[in-house]
């Protein structure tokens, strides 16, 4: 109980290829084994094509890998359905792209609501309760009712970092989630990934190409080729 | 970790949601919804009105079924075995005759569930006589009660009154104007040689068909019996039934029961029900196609709606929603296609039958059935459903991965 407790994400031997059974074949993970820890606040860096968008979305459960196992929360997700990876997926995980990513057919604090809306229905006052305070918390208590396009760029990415929070999931995965962001903004925004990972107890595991960004992080995993060439716990 | 309980809110909402936000294109495809439910709901109307009317006018001056007695035959000693029989026969002379134990009959048919009156006539032919002028004429002799409940004679009355009893009798329009009579004055009746009769004329009626109103004179059952040397006796029992449609089968059911030779309107009016069966296939072809191409529509505008949208099913699929999910909002807004378009053409076909009744020719009258207006909006949500078929699989489908990055 104590050692899986402790962790949140485990990967023994990930292997991911495209094109299966075809000339154009190719591997893009060799054998990916990693641990993410409770309280982890880790980057993940490497050169473009590396593989972190491929690895971003195999822990996200979006895709499957072609052989070795993920465990997630203590489950294991080799064998799954679609659906049960959805259920998983949307109650543990919470995802921030780099291109914020929200509906614009709905206000903010209803893509906030999103995800609870898609797994419990229609949301209850506790949840819409918790909305407003994430919204408040990202510092947008006042624009609840905005639809995305009334926003600026680091105000929508709030909004998607409030949205994956909503189910408190134990695991955030952001994927260049300042890459969009003059520097400011982007400050901000890495301040609050830094926030809610010590205040809830969030794992967050960041895609990034900006050295700044990952030195400032508790980890750093860099992946070259699809291989971890090093993890290290930074000073 | 248990599944969460999910009603259809969540994709109600972003199906509404989805569909606000493509306003022109949602209102667009549900006008084209809405113009090819008008077409089928006012055509349908406008046949079913029509079809019902001729019928209505048809089935007012005749019973649904006729029981007559069968034709007599000649009867043919077979021949003993062995030898070759050649026989040339005429056929016989068909007689005015009665209906065998045609009480016990009528009261048989009284008891049946099918039928909704049954009514015992007596019909021969004889000449009408006034002054130098002689007509012939088609005697019907009737229990006033029951005759009613099959023709209603009063709905067709231009003047005199309702009777038939006594030495009186009613007779149709043109043959009141051939005779030159009036309602009180005095008609012979004549049948063969030393046969006849004087009555007095108590009504004049206009059945609206030619034939009828020339040749008919109604009497009572006791005089037409006598006139025609029958006594006692009735030539045919007319029925109604409760399903005209169903005339055909009733009548082959009564005339095994009875042994009776049994006409059913649709037998004696096959070329109308022809027609009427031609009318409605081509009538039922144009609301098939109609529906096809209102159904295209919808399948074509949520198929580029899925593309447009792509990256919203991968956003929707990335933050917790399932495959089902989201094949169910595409297909509650292909409902809402159908239902807001079906609503709208209801409208539309309201007026439409209303400007018909108003201003049309005005020869007939074309009710809009509760029935046909519920189908309507049933049968169109449904074909949405089924257009948003293919669309909302394809949605289903696609890779959350793949999605998520679409421009």
């Amino acid at each position: 109980m104590s050692e899986a407790a402790s962790e949140v994400l485990r990967l023994e031997g990930l292997r991911k290829s495209y094109n299966v059974g075809r000339p154009n074949e190719a591997e893009v993970l060799h054998g990916i084994d990693l641990v993410i820890g409770r309280r982890d606040f880790a980057a993940l860096i490497g050169p473009s094509g590396s593989g972190k968008s491929t690895l971003l979305n195999l822990l996200g459960l979006l895709d499957t890998p072609s052989s070795g196992d993920l465990t997630l929360l203590g489950q294991a997700t080799s064998g799954m359905d679609d659906a049960g990876r959805t259920a998983l997926r949307g109650s543990a995980i919470g995802f921030v792209f780099q291109f914020h990513h929200l509906i614009q057919a709905f206000s903010a604090i209803d893509n906030v609501l999103m995800p609870l809306m898609l797994t419990r229905g229609k949301p209850d006052r506790a949840a819409i309760e918790r909305a407003r305070e994430l919204l408040a918390a990202v510092g947008l208590e006042t624009f609840a009712d905005a639809r995305p396009n009334q926003l600026s760029g680091g105000q929508q990415q709030r909004v998607a970092i409030a949205r994956a929070l909503i189910t408190e999931p134990a695991l955030l995965l952001a994927d260049e989630p300042t890459g969009n962001l003059d520097t400011r903004t982007a400050g901000e925004v890495f301040e609050l990934f830094r926030r809610f990972n010590r205040e809830r107890g969030c794992a967050v595991l960041l895609v990034t190409h900006d050295p700044r960004l990952s030195s400032t992080c508790d980890r750093t995993i860099d992946l070259v080729d699809g291989r971890i060439v090093s993890d290290a716990l930074n000073a | 970790m248990s599944r969460p309980l999910r009603g259809l809110w969540t994709e109600w909402t972003i199906a509404i949601a989805f569909l606000r936000e493509g306003r022109a294109q949602s209102v667009m495809i549900a006008v084209g919804v809405a113009v090819g439910v008008a077409v089928i709901v006012f055509i349908a109307a406008l046949i079913q009105g029509l079809q019902s009317n001729i019928i209505e006018r048809t089935l007012g001056t005749q019973a649904h079924i006729r029981l007559l007695s069968p034709d007599e035959v000649n009867r043919v000693l077979p021949a003993a075995p062995g030898t070759l029989q050649l026989v040339q026969e005429d056929r016989r002379a068909q007689r005015l005759r009665s209906i065998n134990n045609w009480q016990q009959v009528s009261t048989t048919l009284d008891r049946l569930p099918e039928l909704t009156a049954v009514s015992p006539v007596v019909s021969g032919p004889a000449f009408a006589r006034r002054g130098e002028a002689v007509q012939s004429v088609a005697l019907t002799g009737i229990d006033l009660a029951r005759y009613r409940r099959i023709i209603p004679p009063e709905r067709y009355l231009i003047s005199g009154r309702l009777r038939v009893g006594g030495d009186e009798a009613m007779l149709g329009k043109l043959l009141a104007d051939d005779l030159g009579v009036k309602v009180g004055m005095k008609l012979r009746l004549e049948t063969g040689q030393q046969n006849s009769r004087v009555v007095n004329i108590a009504g004049i009626f206009e059945l609206g068909v030619r034939e009828l109103d020339s040749r008919y004179v109604y009497l009572d059952l006791k005089q037409a019996q006598s006139l025609l040397d029958l006594p006692g006796g009735v030539t045919v029992i007319d029925l109604t039934v409760a399903d005209i449609f169903a005339a055909e089968a009733i009548a082959e059911q009564v005339g095994r029961l009875t042994s009776l030779r049994a006409e059913s309107w649709i037998e004696t009016n096959a070329q109308l029900m022809n027609a009427l069966t031609a009318q409605s296939l081509s009538t039922n072809m144009i609301i098939v196609f109609v529906a096809i191409s209102v159904a295209f529509g919808i399948a074509s505008v949520l198929s580029v709606s899925v593309v447009q949208r792509t990256r919203e099913i991968g956003i929707l699929r990335a933050t917790g929603a399932t495959r089902r999910q989201i094949m169910r909002v595409f297909l509650i807004q292909g409902a809402l296609f159908g239902l807001l378009g079906s609503v709208m053409g209801n409208a539309v076909s309201y007026l439409l039958v209303w400007g018909f009744n108003t201003f049309g020719p005005g020869l007939f009258y074309i009710p809009v059935p509760t029935a046909l207006v519920v189908a309507a909006l049933l049968l169109a949500t449904l074909t949405g459903v089924l257009a948003a078929a293919v669309p909302s699989r394809r949605a289903a489908r696609l890779d959350p991965v793949v999605a998520i990055r679409y421009v």
